[in-house]
Order: structure tokens, then sequence, then C-alpha cells
């Protein structure tokens, strides 16, 4: 199953409607809960950090049987360095982010110990892309399972 | 509920439908992604800030009551989006520290 959402740079007010809309959508699939939060406040930081840091940009998320694989591409400034941005407070966000209590520098950190691989690629000047993906079944079980299979 | 709201002199904006609003444990901050970091739900938010981002955030978090201290008003938008995603949203003219202090004198913990 896929799905496609489009993102608005700058504008704070629609800075949800991706995540919003694929957490109903995880609820009504029954899918475990503590699997939809992880998923969907990995996917609103990357969501903020759009409208925040980018100019506009698209999330296309696929659902299948055992994993969620969400991808954000956006055109923006890029980042330079993702190692740094990755660091815990680090942030260039600007004044007014900031003031709508965004700018911690936590939002990649948090993004991933939320998501169970989350990989990173950027070019300055074009635009950077960020994909989440979450399981579905934990590895524990997926590991138990095909140890018992054997 | 309506305990809580009166001992921190709140005013309910709006109130959830679902929940049944029994809460015991609370965190507050001005930082949305340190509330993102949580992994505890259906915890009470206390915060100074009085914008849509703070439901939106809730609402990712699965928060269902947020307090908004420091006297600060919340604007139209930010209560209808608390209807919408149904959440409970408290207005108190407290500080954070006295919302806080209050709300943990009469019972409601810490989550660290
Ligand atoms: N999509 C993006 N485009 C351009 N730069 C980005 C993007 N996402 C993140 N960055 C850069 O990486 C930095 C760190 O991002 P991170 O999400 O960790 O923190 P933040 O957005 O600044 O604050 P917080 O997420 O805590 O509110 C940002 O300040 C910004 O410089
Ligand atoms: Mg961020």
């Amino acid at each position: 199953m896929n799905v496609k959402f489009d993102i608005e740079g700058g504008n704070f007010s629609s800075a949800r409607l991706a995540s919003s809309g694929v957490k109903k959508m995880l609820k009504q699939l029954n899918i475990n809960i503590q699997t939809i939060k992880r998923l969907v406040v990995a996917m609103y930081e990357a969501e903020v950090n759009i409208v925040a840091h980018a100019y506009h940009g698209e999330v296309n998320v696929n659902i299948s049987q055992d994993q969620i694989k969400v991808v954000f591409q956006d055109h923006g400034p890029g980042i330079k360095d993702i190692e740094l941005a990755m660091q815990e407070g680090f942030s260039t966000a600007s004044e007014q982010v900031r003031e709508m209590g965004f700018g911690a520098g936590m939002g990649l950190p948090n993004m991933k110990s939320h998501a169970d691989t989350l990989n990173i690629t950027s070019e300055v000047g074009k635009g950077t892309r960020v994909e989440i993906v979450c399981y579905l079944k934990s590895k524990q079980s997926c590991l138990q399972h095909l140890f018992t299979m054997h | 509920m309506q305990y809580m709201c009166d001992i921190i002199a709140g005013k309910i904006l709006t109130a959830s439908e679902s929940e049944s609003q029994f809460i015991s444990k609370a965190f507050a901050s001005d930082l949305m992604s340190d509330v993102l970091m949580l992994d505890s739900g259906h915890i009470l938010l206390i915060t100074g800030l009085s914008n849509p981002q703070v439901i939106r955030t809730a609402e990712m978090s699965d928060i269902k009551t947020v307090v908004v201290g420091r006297n600060k008003k919340c604007s139209s938008e930010m209560i209808n989006l608390a209807k919408e995603c149904d959440i409970t949203l408290i207005e108190s003219p407290y500080s954070i520290f006295k919302i806080s202090g209050v709300l943990y004198e009469s019972g409601i913990n810490p989550i660290f």
C-alpha cells in the first residue's frame, strides 16, 4: 500500500497533515500502538524539519507485511554535515521556529531513536532525503521465528 | 479532572470526549522535541507555550491533556485543533513551577 503527501515549507499550520494522516491509517489497520507512536513521532520530526528548514517536499509512505517505509524528499538548502546535524543540540533554526517550541536540535537524534533504521542523504543547495523504516514485528520476534523454523 | 482544574485555577477550554480522564503522570516543557522524545503516552503536558504546535505535538505523542500556564491565552485555532484531536485543553494563570508543584502535591507523579 502506498500513499503520498506534499509538504509546504514555512507553513507551520499544515505541518502535521502527513503524520496525522498516516497515524489514522495505521490505527485503522490495527497496527500495534507502540509501533504507530514510534513511526509517527519520527515522521512528525521529519515533517517539521521540512517546514522549518526547507522550501517544499513530499513524503511517500509504503506499508507492507513486515515494515513501514517512509521517504521524505525535499527541495531546500540541504545539510552540509549530516554527522554534525545528528548531534544532540545542533540547530540552525530561526528565531521564528524557536518561538514555536522547536529548534532544540533534538529532532534528528529523536528520529534515530524512534525508527528502526534511519538513512539521510543530502545535497547542499538541492535538498535532503530522509528514509525511516519501522518493522512491524520486532527484530527479536523475527529472529525467534527464523530460529524455530530451522 | 474538575478537581485538578480547580487547584491550578484552571479554565477548561475544551474537553476530550473519549478518554477516561484519569491522569497519574505529568511532564512540563516548552521544547516540543523534548515532549516528542518521551516514550510514555497518555500523560498530562504542562507548557508555557501557547501555539497550535503544542496541540500537534500532543496529538503525535498520544497526550490527551494539555495545561497552558503562565496566563498565556490560547487562540481559537488552538482550541479548534484540540477539539479536532480530542484533547482536553486547560488554561491556568499560574507559573509552570507553581502548576507543577500543586499537581505534584496532589499526587500526580513525574515520568522520571
Ligand atoms: N530537511 C532539512 N533541510 C535542511 N536542513 C535540515 C533539514 N533537517 C534538518 N536540518 C538541519 O539539521 C539541524 C538539526 O535538525 P534537528 O531536527 O535535529 O534539530 P532542529 O530542527 O533544529 O530542532 P528540533 O528538531 O529539536 O526542533 C537543523 O537545525 C538544520 O540545520
Ligand atoms: Mg527538527
